[in-house]
């Protein structure tokens, strides 16, 4: 054991930074929990997975091929996550840049899933590149300019550091740093600033990758407007799950959070609805400008026009009006129901632009194997287990009691 | 093809390269292509396919490609459509003639090296480049593997090695780029015994393929395939039969791919330069608003919900 070897501060550090106070023993038993046992099961399925992956390849546990470069890690794992994601930019530029101060509550863990969000999109990215080693390519060896994709590697990674920054002042106070927390603090709205635009700029190059592609895409799905679409059903996305997550955290952590608190949420969960009932309202109708704008009226009697419908009333306009109607009812729970739709509706859309309404007119079509849906489930795994160690250590859901009285921001 | 005009083509085209920067970035604009570039004219009413393919297999031997699966006399791979993969950049498929029942058309397909290739404007490394001879060429060096260049394809070229784990490649036809350099025509024109593979001046197999369907008319499909697909390209297609019957992408624009998404990337500087005063015009908007509400009850009530939540950590 190492204890025998580490200065007394550095085990006393040890313990009460990564144990929480707890002795060795007692902290492994109490991982003892129903939710870590199928957590490990799942990485008792995803980490040979993830061996056989980078060792013989990515067609070795995936169907993609020469025919569908693209399938679930993108569909899912990025397109989605990056999406799903969008809740840290949505809140902080609503808390910090709008003045809408009532969000603050939710501005650090939204922050902190954004950051998570956003480097397990980068985790799963490394599954489906060639050679994820060379991820730094673009910003040091070679410059495709003419590239949307280009755009969205810049931007990510700028927006991770963004993020980063943004959330660093929850580390600093966790390690006791007061002054690089407070030195930290004063760029928070340069990052906001920044981290709006970066994401207004890469959320909507999401879709834009898929411009290039007119005879692939579905016509009902291919618009010129790809861009806006995946801006503002990420605005929704967002939003929703911040709603989701919160939800989930006064749960599980219902020990860190006051009574207060949970009165606090239920008042931002309604707002949160009544925002992104809003937003998908806006995106339900650029959806039908962008059939007008195609006058790709004629494919809405297909089997993949039905499939359109089905996505665009039953998972935007439904979810929004279900929205609306639960937060003027002031119905927390409701509220909660209806953004998990949204977010149902969100993935569901990044899948269908990227498998089920690409190359839809192709023979070779793709159905993901097994083993590309383990490692998503694995990453995602990973990155709840990572928020959790986070929110169970740093102030997240509360304030520090040794910092009320510093700035922040 | 002299050896003469090949060698002030080339002595052209180091030129042109080297004072390339002007024109190539005018090639967003009105850029009609390198003038001198070449292409390869693929007649497909002379393709006889049975028992030959030797464009498939003088393509292996050039680009060291395995012949593990290469039988020159099992016509059944003609029973279902082949793509072009890692082991076959270039694949020869069957269609039938509704004219003539027993003639079946035969349609080899290859990368067709276009003049704005969608596959270059989508690489976020620049790893594909269009030379000034006309192929299009890959460079592994700085490939990261992404590959969104085999989703723009319209013509659904470029594969992947999906089974190596450590050098996984983007691979395609090459027009023989370095055999061209080498004074040497491709492979693949060079083998055909029924000559329905010319290389040339891309201009020059324009011309020729106008003449033959002038002279031909019974024999051709009126149009010349590449000629305008896809913002031209250099390798061309004479047809019997309307492209999309002969497993061509249906509905293909002339316009360029990189046209497709110049619109979107035109904008990036708009919200790189809008944005942030927009944004932090917002920012002291609500400033000023709160200040002006009440300068100090604001920041209070913010501290006094968190200073009266007994929030304390598990540890």
């Amino acid at each position: 054991m190492p204890e025998a070897m580490a200065s007394p501060t550095i085990k006393h550090w040890l313990v009460s930074k990564l144990l929480m106070g707890q002795s060795w023993r007692s902290y492994l038993k109490s991982l003892l929990t129903p939710f870590n046992i199928i957590a490990g099961i799942i990485l008792a399925v995803g980490l040979p997975l993830t061996f056989i992956r980078f060792t013989q390849g990515i067609g070795a546990v995936s169907n993609l091929s020469n025919a569908n470069p693209w399938g679930f890690w993108i569909g899912v794992d990025v397109l989605s996550g990056v999406a799903l994601a969008a809740g840290g930019f949505t809140t902080g530029t609503a808390f910090y840049l709008f003045g809408l101060k009532k969000y603050q509550p939710v501005v650090r863990p939204a922050v902190l899933t954004g950051f998570l969000g956003y480097f397990f999109v980068v985790v799963g990215l490394c599954f489906d590149l060639g050679r994820p080693w060379r991820l730094p390519y673009p910003m040091l060896v070679s410059y495709g300019v003419t590239s949307v994709m280009f755009l969205v590697g810049w931007h990510v990674a700028l927006y991770l550091t963004v993020q980063f920054i943004e959330f660093s002042p929850a580390i600093f106070e966790w390690l006791g740093l007061r002054k690089v927390r407070n030195w930290v603090v004063k760029l928070t709205i340069g990052a906001t600033v920044f981290g709006a635009i970066l994401s207004t700029l890469h959320q909507s190059a999401l879709g834009a990758l898929f411009l290039i592609a007119p005879t692939k895409l579905h016509p009902l799905w291919y618009s010129p407007f790809l861009p806006i679409f995946f801006f503002i059903s990420a605005i929704a996305g967002g939003m929703t799950m911040v709603i989701f997550e919160s939800m989930l955290s006064h749960r599980i952590f219902s020990r860190q959070v006051s009574p207060a608190q949970h009165l606090q949420l239920q008042e931002i969960t309604l707002g949160l609805g009544k925002g992104a009932s809003a937003v998908l309202f806006t995106y339900f109708c650029l959806k039908w400008i962008g059939v007008a704008h195609s006058y790709s009226w004629e494919w809405l009697n297909t089997p993949l026009g039905h499939w359109f419908l089905l996505e665009v009333f039953g998972f935007v306009l439904a979810p929004c009006l279900f929205l609306f109607w639960a937060s003027r009812r002031n119905s927390v729970g409701l509220v909660r129901l209806g953004a998990i739709w949204a977010i149902l509706g969100v993935i569901l859309n990044r899948v269908n632009v990227s498998m089920i309404a690409f190359n839809w007119n192709q023979t070779d079509r793709y159905v993901p194997r097994w083993s590309e849906i383990a490692i998503t489930i694995t990453i995602i795994t990973v990155g709840i287990l990572t928020f959790r160690f986070m929110v169970n250590r740093m102030p997240v859901l509360y304030h520090h009691p040794a910092f009320l009285g510093d700035k922040n921001h | 093809m002299g050896n003469i005009n090949r060698r002030t083509f080339l002595k052209f085209s180091v030129i042109a390269a080297t004072l390339g920067a002007a024109p190539s970035a005018k090639s967003q604009e009105n850029f009609s292509g390198w003038p001198e570039r070449y292409g390869m004219l693929t007649d497909t009413t002379l393709c006889i396919g049975l028992n030959c393919r030797k464009c498939e297999e003088a393509c292996k031997k050039v680009n060291n490609l395995s012949r593990k699966n290469l039988n020159l006399s099992d016509n059944s791979v003609f029973e279902h459509k082949r793509r072009t993969d890692p082991e076959n950049y270039t694949v020869v498929n069957r269609f039938p003639n509704p004219n003539k029942p027993e003639t079946p058309y035969y349609v080899k397909k290859q990368c067709m090296h276009c003049d704005e290739p969608a596959c270059a404007s989508a690489c976020l490394v620049k790893a594909f480049k269009k030379t000034p001879e006309g192929p299009v060429i890959y460079n592994k060096d700085v490939c990261i593997g992404c590959r969104y260049c085999m989703v723009a394809c319209p013509f659904g070229i470029p594969s992947y090695d999906y089974f190596d784990a450590y050098t996984p490649q983007v691979r395609k036809c090459t027009m023989c780029y370095d055999r061209i350099q080498q004074g040497k025509i491709p492979a693949c024109a060079e083998i055909c015994p029924q000559e329905a593979i010319t290389f040339g001046k891309r201009k020059d197999l324009i011309a020729l393929a106008r003449e033959r369907i002038r002279s031909h008319p019974e024999r051709y499909h009126p149009h010349i395939f590449g000629e305008e697909e896809a913002g031209g390209t250099s390798w061309l297609y004479l047809t019997g039969l309307d492209s999309v019957q002969l497993g061509f992408p249906n509905a293909l624009a002339k316009t360029a791919y990189p046209e497709l998404t110049r619109g979107f990337l035109s904008a990036v500087p708009l919200v790189l330069t809008i944005w942030p005063v927009l944004l932090v015009g917002l920012y002291k908007f609500s400033q000023s608003r709160q200040v002006k509400e009440s300068p100090e009850s604001t920041q209070n009530s913010v501290e006094e919900s968190h200073a009266g939540s007994n929030g304390k950590p598990d540890n």
